[in-house]
């Protein structure tokens, strides 16, 4: 034991002579342990709200029976069905907004609720009749009480100007859900009579088949076990989780640079231990403990650092759930004993994974005997081999994948067998390309160069490896923001076609504008626009009104459409529908679908798709005066202008003179299409934010990778050194051998970049956000990412080759007679 | 003893079988004080004047109200079987009727059926206003969810008969026709039924001379039977002083042809009033209040963690009967969201016959007095 310490002493001396090394070992470790840990922080987080928004009384946690079309259908149905055996129970959902947020109104029939309803809260503590009797109840978390700033029992007013139950805190309910009596729900709601589903509770009695009771107005939906919203979220943790693991495996290529640094720096030391009579196997272990040591105290700090990434980015995640799916997420971490452990173990497992190639050579390290480069580059010819063909048996994989696999996890397995397999391969590639050159050069000094590039390979295929894949994961996904943000652009410019937007503060002051504006001569037409919140087939839409007027027939850009879809609106029987929402829905131009309205099921048939980027929500489009009809309690506070651009900012002074209109009332075209790129470039801050870091990641493996490699590669300059090549010669020859396999590096990034943009734009952001994008290549966006990349390298290169330039001839000599 | 035991007759009053919905959580709450207060819904007086088939029909000006038939059955080889179908209603507060799921009124429903060795039994609740339960007159149907009781093809009013009866559960079910050929009795004083000395009462009738036919189903097995079934009609915006803890009540059919509807409410200070009522064979009906009087168990049965008599000694001195009663199954508990017992007896002594037997308010820590 005693021995074992001292052992362990001697060997953290290293460190201590060795601080940047220690300092980069753990980066890598923090990195790799931060960043993964802070993804799953944010799942866990997620998911506990998606869990407590299933155990909203069923989810679909519980087998149901919705209308056809997923439609709202009359309450006698419900009836008919319990008369005939059915153990069913009334639900009706819909969207309701307070103080401008919308929220998703539930109601509850608490009597025949099936009692294994998930864990459906109890009505109990607030009593059923005070909960069913009018004025009733308004069960709501804690959350929403905070939100909505105010106590229990105080009465809300929706934005439609009705007055709301007075609200009962329930703890196990999700935020943003409002849970009511079914009578008042179908009265708040204006859909007397009608309900959204029926929750199927144990069977109680023998029952009528289905289609006796029902026709084939209702449809049976069997219990999954998977939540609607962890089924609708899956794409964006998924997303999260990708970025998390590749953080992680880059993190450990550090690790496995810095751990190799340290093991090739200690050679001798390892050596000198053993000659002391240190047997092989105490030296293993205590550098095993060494190594988890080290990765438990790496291991806290990047607990620490990811709960940190997780606390700064949940805002962003937040935002992008709630506006993408609708999803509720509380803005504060909570963090489970589990996750700490978790963290804690793949710090260690990773340490001891990236170490592993450096143990067995320390385990295997002979007494006396010196290193023999050459006899090793050919055992690692065959190794080549067999890497590659490891690689291809990956490719070919990641082909069947493709081809058989259609869910966003299928496509990002594709994507990590793709990158996996490029780099796998990209040692073949190099070696290949290396010897190549090899063969061609004819001058000694050349050949030498060549032959022992590829020998300096080995060493630094994983960083190159790391290189490869970082860099190709910034093409790709900066390839597809890029492409994005084109088409958003351009959509935006055809979306954005009024001149001057307006949103009056309450339905009077709209109308004194309006009254207003009629006496200005520069006003060629005012653009009446408005929103109404549904619940469509389980998830919240926006219903959005769009006047007749050419401004939209002109601009509006259409994906798809039957010829006269802009006349088809008018009576109001027609609707266009989001790209987003027909993806998801599979819903196609010529479909009918039935939207749950006040007053009863608005039918409609789809006469056009169009481009919604960036909207989160599913959006369908119908005429404004339809839509009016409709849903009367909708605000008609927001219109747009044209106008004469020339008369823009005068109009725009005088209405803020006129009626106080401030900023964010009154916005020119401009103003609105800069907000609505803020809003569109959020959607990608998370993305962007893990590009970056992992980009920096890949830069630090590749300098410790470096470093690494010039200590161990010593031996061999040392002889070029002593036939008379000066040590700048050698500087620069390392320098631009660097810099080469780099650079070959780097452009075989390029393309497997722009696979990976491709798997992203056409496969990925279809499943995850329901659009497709046109496909474009930035060439000078490749160049400059390519710059980086060699920046990269050169910097990390340099520290080294300058260590060598200015290395005393002493060192030199004493490691050639040494080594030799 | 607990809030929950101080119910009425039919284990419905107070909405504290609406407190089983709670799942437990709020059993002592909130609706416990219920029972005592009727303000706002209408009282019983005596001297009122029945009128079918209206009074058939829910009243639902008063707060409870149930309909609740037993039926003591045969089959070909002779063995006893029990059925049972309730259906109660509720008034969670006073006032005009509102529409919809507004109505104040709740319904639930009971069904069991008994045999020697098992006793099956099921629950179900609804709200009024929706159409899920209910019972209109003309022409007479009471139903909740997919249980049933119809008036058949040429009902007489007076009689409440022929009926069709009909329930099932996962494990069981029955579907009885019952026939009558004497008009309903009126219970109590004229249908006055006093509760306590204290003014609590109800209005209460019954047809007690029901002949029942059809099936019962207990597993997958149909059984063919024919016996004798009675039904109470009763409601009541007060039925229970405070301090009554619960009841045991008897509806005996004696081989006579007479009837015997009996119960005693025990008291908290351990008193006990029995009442009830003789019913000759030609329907005639006479209270027989008496301090000599007097039912006592004979034989205790340890079911659901309690102690419950289900063995009595029954003795009416001024008809001079006195008889000893057994259950046909000692374990006919109704593990119900209110728990009680109720099952088929059969009874011997001076008179001899069948019956049914119906025990509220013996919670698991209980002591007879």
């Amino acid at each position: 034991m005693k021995r074992a310490l001292w052992i362990l002493a001697v060997l953290l001396s290293h460190w201590r002579r060795h601080p940047m090394q220690l300092a980069t070992l753990l980066i890598g470790l923090i990195s790799a342990t931060a960043l993964w840990s802070g993804v799953q922080a944010l799942n866990a987080q997620a998911r506990i709200s998606y869990d407590r928004a299933a155990a909203t009384f069923g989810g679909a946690r519980t087998a149901m029976l919705v209308g056809r079309d997923d439609a709202n259908f009359p309450q006698a149905l419900f009836v008919e069905l319990r008369r005939a055996g059915w153990n069913v129970s009334p639900v009706l959902e819909g969207r309701i907004q307070i103080g401008g947020r919308a929220f998703r109104l539930m109601g509850i029939e608490p009597v025949t609720m099936p009692g294994e309803v998930g864990d459906a809260p109890t009505v109990g503590r607030s009593g059923l009749q005070s909960f069913v009797t009018p004025p009733g109840e308004m069960l709501v978390a804690h959350e929403v009480l905070a939100d909505l700033n105010l106590p229990e029992g105080a009465r809300p007013m929706s934005s439609g100007g009705t007055l709301l139950p007075p609200l009962r805190a329930q703890p196990q309910l999700a935020p943003g859900v409002l849970v009511v009596d079914i009578g008042i729900a179908q009265q708040l709601l204006n859909m007397p009579d009608q309900v959204s589903r029926l929750l199927i509770g144990k069977t109680k009695a023998p029952r009528a088949a289905l289609e006796a009771v029902a026709g084939d107005r209702l449809r049976l939906v069997e219990p999954d076990a998977e939540s609607d919203l962890e089924r609708l979220t899956d794409s964006f943790h998924l997303n999260l989780t990708a970025f998390g693991l590749l953080s992680f495996v880059v993190g450990l290529f550090i690790v496995n640079s810095a751990i190799g640094l340290a093991f090739e720096q200690r050679r001798p030391m390892l050596r000198t231990l053993r000659a002391c009579g240190v047997s092989a196997r105490m030296l293993n272990v205590v550098l095993v403990i060494e190594l988890v040591a080290l990765a438990l105290v790496a291991g806290m700090i990047g607990l620490v650092c990811g709960y940190a990434i997780a606390a700064f980015l949940l805002p962003d995640v937040a935002a992008s759930l709630r506006g993408l799916y609708g999803a509720q997420i509380p803005g504060q971490l909570t963090l489970r004993s589990e996750w700490w452990i978790a963290g804690l173990a793949i710090s260690v497992l990773g340490a001891l994974a990236a170490a592993a190639a450096s143990l067995l050579k320390a385990a295997r390290l002979p007494v006396l005997v010196a290193a023999q480069p050459q006899a090793w580059q050919q055992a690692q010819q065959r190794w080549l081999v067999l890497q590659s063909a490891v690689a291809l048996a990956v490719f070919v994989a990641a082909g069947v994948l493709l081809w058989y696999g259609d869910s966003v996890l299928w496509v990002f397995a594709v994507l990590a067998a793709l990158l996996l397999a490029a780099a796998l391969l990209l040692p073949a590639i190099l070696e290949r390309v290396l010897s190549l050159g090899q063969h061609t050069a004819r001058r000694p000094l050349a050949v030498w160069f060549w032959a022992d590039s590829r020998q300096q390979l080995s060493g630094l295929s994983l960083a190159l490896m790391a290189l490869l894949l970082a860099l190709a994961v910034n093409v790709g996904v900066g390839t597809m923001v890029e492409s994005f943000s084109r088409t958003f652009v351009g959509w935006l410019d055809g979306r954005l076609a009024a001149d001057v937007y307006v949103s009056a503060k309450d339905d009077a002051q709209a109308m004194q504008i309006k009254a207003w504006l009629r006496g200005r001569p520069e006003i060629e037409a005012v653009l009446p626009g408005g929103r109404a919140d549904a619940q469509f087939r389980g998830a919240p839409i926006e219903v959005l009104g769009l006047p007749d007027h050419a401004t939209y027939s002109e601009h509006w850009p259409l994906l798809e459409s039957t010829g006269n879809a802009w006349v088809r609106l008018r009576p109001g029987d027609a609707t266009l529908v989001s790209e987003q929402l027909a993806r998801r829905l599979k819903l196609e131009v010529g479909d009918r679908i039935e939207v749950p309205a006040p007053g009863g099921n608005w039918p409609l048939e789809i006469v056009g798709i169009y481009a919604d980027y960036g909207n989160p929500k599913g959006q369908i489009a119908v005429n404004y005066a339809a839509l009016t009809r409709r849903f009367p309690g909708i605000p008609a506070t927001r219109f747009g202008l044209r106008v004469a651009p020339s008369e823009i900012p005068a109009l725009l002074s005088a209405m803020q003179e006129k009626f106080g209109l401030g900023d964010r009332s009154l916005a020119d075209q401009a103003t609105m299409k800069a907000e609505s790129k803020r809003i569109f470039n959020r959607t990608f801050a998370v993305t962007a934010a893990l590009n970056t870091f992992t980009l920096g990641v890949a830069g630090i493996a590749l300098l410790t990778s470096l470093l690494t490699l010039s200590n161990s590669r010593l031996p061999q300059l040392a002889p070029l050194w002593a036939i008379g090549i000066t040590r700048r010669r050698l500087a620069a020859i390392e320098l631009v051998k660097t810099l080469s396999v780099a650079l070959i590096t780097a452009l075989l990034a390029l393309p497997l970049g722009l696979l990976v943009a491709w798997c992203l734009i056409a496969v990925v952001n279809v499943k995850a956000f329901g659009w497709r994008l046109p496909f474009h290549v930035f060439p000078l966006q490749l160049l400059e990412l390519l710059g980086v990349a060699m920046a990269a390298s050169l910097l990390a290169a340099l520290l080294p080759v300058m260590k060598l330039a200015r290395m005393q001839p002493a060192s030199l000599i004493k490691i050639f007679a040494d080594e030799r | 003893m607990n809030a929950s035991s101080k119910i009425s007759r039919r284990a419905f009053a107070g909405g504290l079988a609406l407190l089983g919905l709670d799942r437990g959580v709020a059993r002592a709450q909130g609706f416990a004080g219920l029972g005592e207060n009727a303000e706002g819904f209408a009282a019983v007086v005596p001297g009122r004047t029945f009128a079918f088939p209206a009074d058939h029909g829910p009243h639902p000006e008063f707060r409870i109200e149930w309909w609740y038939v037993t039926a003591i059955l045969k089959d070909r080889a002779g063995a006893s079987y029990g059925a049972q179908w309730t259906l109660f209603r509720q008034a969670t507060r006073p006032g005009a009727q509102q529409p919809g799921w507004a109505n104040q009124q709740i319904w639930m429903g009971h069904a069991a059926v008994t045999s020697a060795d098992t006793h099956r039994y099921g629950e179900t609740f609804a709200r009024g206003g929706v159409g899920q339960a209910g019972v209109e007159t003309k022409p007479f149907h009471a139903w909740i969810d997919s249980w049933q009781m119809r008036g058949r093809e040429g009902m007489r009013d007076a009689m409440l008969a022929p009926l069709d009866l009909t329930a099932s559960g996962t494990d069981f079910a029955f579907a009885l026709r019952l026939d009558a050929d004497r008009p309903v009795v009126l219970q109590g004083d004229a249908g006055y039924s006093r509760k306590s000395e204290r003014g609590q009462a109800s209005y209460y009738y019954s047809q007690p001379f029901f002949k029942a036919g059809g099936s019962i189903t207990i597993g997958d097995k149909l059984i063919e039977v024919t016996g004798l079934a009675w039904m109470d009609r009763e409601w009541s915006s007060q039925p229970l002083g405070p301090d009554q803890t619960g009841w045991d009540w008897f509806s005996l059919h004696l081989n006579s042809g007479e009837k015997l509807m009996l119960y005693r409410l025990r008291q908290q200070d351990g008193r006990n009033d029995l009442m009830g009522n003789w019913i000759a064979a030609d329907g005639r009906s006479v209270e027989i209040a008496s301090a000599d009087n007097s039912i006592t168990p004979t034989g205790m049965t340890d079911v659901a963690g309690r102690q419950v008599p289900t063995a009595w000694r029954i003795a009416i001195p001024s008809r001079g009967l006195a008889i000893d009663t057994t259950p046909l199954n000692a374990a006919s508990w109704m593990g119900t969201s209110f728990p009680y017992w109720e099952g088929p007896i059969g009874f011997a002594g001076s008179h001899a016959g069948f019956g049914y037997l119906e025990m509220t308010g013996y919670s698991a820590a209980c002591v007879i007095p």
